[in-house]
């Protein structure tokens, strides 16, 4: 997929876009649930051993990756390499994708915090899985469109 | 230092002139070496340098004294991890060689390719010895012992900014190296070693460690900012130094300018990229 010296890159643009919408959604999760609403907070006291070990690297990872992908989007660009469709398709595909890890293997799994501490968690566990999925579909159904992107462009380019 | 105790009478006189003896000595060195040199120097190198002494010296000034938590943390987010990312900014080892005669460049050379510096100056060892060296810190009763003796405390200190020194300059160093580890090596253990950080501040406030449980969430965002400098270094060296079909946007600004050895991708890229940019603001 990935096609180096092509002009314009699917994968290579869907994956760098990917990677900012994990980051973006992550940036929200931490300053609207964790700072704003403050929903749950920087330790609960219920995080088991792994929950906190496992929290603490994909935190710094979050920051790396939103970083890296930052650059490699203005290499795609600098390029003229990006093929947009895909990269939105990637952006929706990172976001949902992350939304939908947070909320089963991270609140469920890991046990790291819950979305809110109240009694009934239900409502809240099914709208954080139920958002994710809703973003993955919008994600799925732009790749699908985007399946077409950078033919043509090199087909007028010889 | 000896003088650290009289803080309750007036001004702490000598703890201030060691803070400004601390910015001026290996300032007026970096200076001395800028000129040697003979070539022009970035200001941005000189001007990050002299912010890396300044927030340094101010973390062991009299302003953040070591018996309040949050001013401990404070002083070891500076010392540790902000003021070594401007210090390596700086790119001291580039200016040091080019300030050198030529007759001691062979020397210089030799010490860059010993097997003794790339072990140590490798990432590994040095989140090792910076970031394995605060559980060293907090998990021993080393945390105590420097409380309680100021010549402790001091080696501590000097420990924290070497150590975080070196970190910086084998994470996103600006200085070339002989078989510097790939950028995926360097992030990789950057993850790493930001996420034992984290962890360990997750470790300070759970357990209340030294009664700085108010000051682990510090620690922890601090840890935060000095890992996004670090990535922002690292990938933006990554980014200037990727080799692209158009060289940038400033040579597209000049169509006139013929690529004679790549005559198809210069005519394929500039349409290609104008497009991209509508449809990126459109969809």
């Amino acid at each position: 997929m990935d096609a180096p010296g092509g002009p314009v890159q699917r994968g290579r643009s869907m994956l760098v876009a990917a990677a900012i919408g994990v980051g973006l959604m992550a940036a929200v999760d931490e300053i609207v649930f964790h700072q704003i609403l403050a929903w749950h907070h920087f330790y609960d006291r219920a995080t088991p051993a792994i929950g906190l070990l496992s929290d603490g690297l994909l935190h710094t990872a979050e920051i790396v990756v939103l970083v890296a992908a930052g650059f490699g989007f203005a290499d795609l660009r600098r390029r003229g390499a990006l093929a947009p469709v895909s990269a939105w398709a990637g952006l929706f595909l990172g976001a949902g994708g992350f939304q939908l890890f947070d909320a089963v293997v991270d609140h469920k799994l890991l046990r790291v915090h819950q979305v809110r501490y109240v009694e009934d968690l239900l409502p809240y566990d099914l709208a954080w899985s139920g958002s994710g999925v809703l973003l993955l579909l919008v994600g799925a159904v732009l790749a699908r469109r985007g399946r077409r992107e950078g033919a043509p462009v090199r087909g007028s380019g010889r | 230092m000896t003088h650290a105790g009289h803080a309750g009478t007036a001004v702490p006189v000598v703890g201030w002139l060691v803070t400004v003896l601390l910015v001026l000595v290996p300032a007026a060195a970096y200076a001395a070496l800028v000129r040697a040199r003979g070539r022009p120097w970035p200001p941005l190198r000189t001007a990050s340098t002299v912010a890396g002494l300044v927030l340094a010296a101010l973390a062991v000034s009299p302003l953040l004294g070591p018996h309040d938590p949050r001013g401990h943390m404070v002083q070891h987010l500076l010392l540790g991890m902000v003021a070594p990312v401007a210090l390596v900014l700086g790119a001291p080892g580039t200016l040091l060689l080019g300030a050198l005669p030529v007759a001691r460049r062979g020397v210089a050379r030799a010490v860059l390719r010993s097997r003794v510096l790339h072990v140590l100056t490798h990432p590994v060892t040095a989140a090792v010895l910076s970031v394995g060296g605060l559980h060293v810190l907090y998990l021993t009763p080393l945390h105590a012992l420097a409380a309680a003796d100021g010549t402790v405390r001091a080696l501590v200190d000097v420990h924290v900014l070497l150590s975080g020194v070196l970190f910086a300059w084998a994470v996103a160093g600006p200085d070339p190296a002989p078989r510097r580890p790939s950028v995926t090596t360097r992030a990789v253990v950057l993850v790493l070693a930001g996420g034992a950080h984290a962890h360990l501040a997750k470790l300070l406030h759970a357990h209340d460690l030294h009664g700085l449980r108010d000051a682990a969430p510090l620690m922890y965002y601090g840890g935060d900012l000095a890992e996004l400098l670090l990535a922002v270094a690292l990938f933006a060296s990554w980014y200037r130094a990727r080799p692209s079909p158009v060289s940038g946007p400033r040579r597209r600004a000049h169509p006139a300018s013929p690529h004679p050895d790549r005559p198809r991708r210069s005519r394929v890229l500039p349409p290609p990229g104008t497009a991209v940019q509508v449809d990126a603001g459109q969809a």
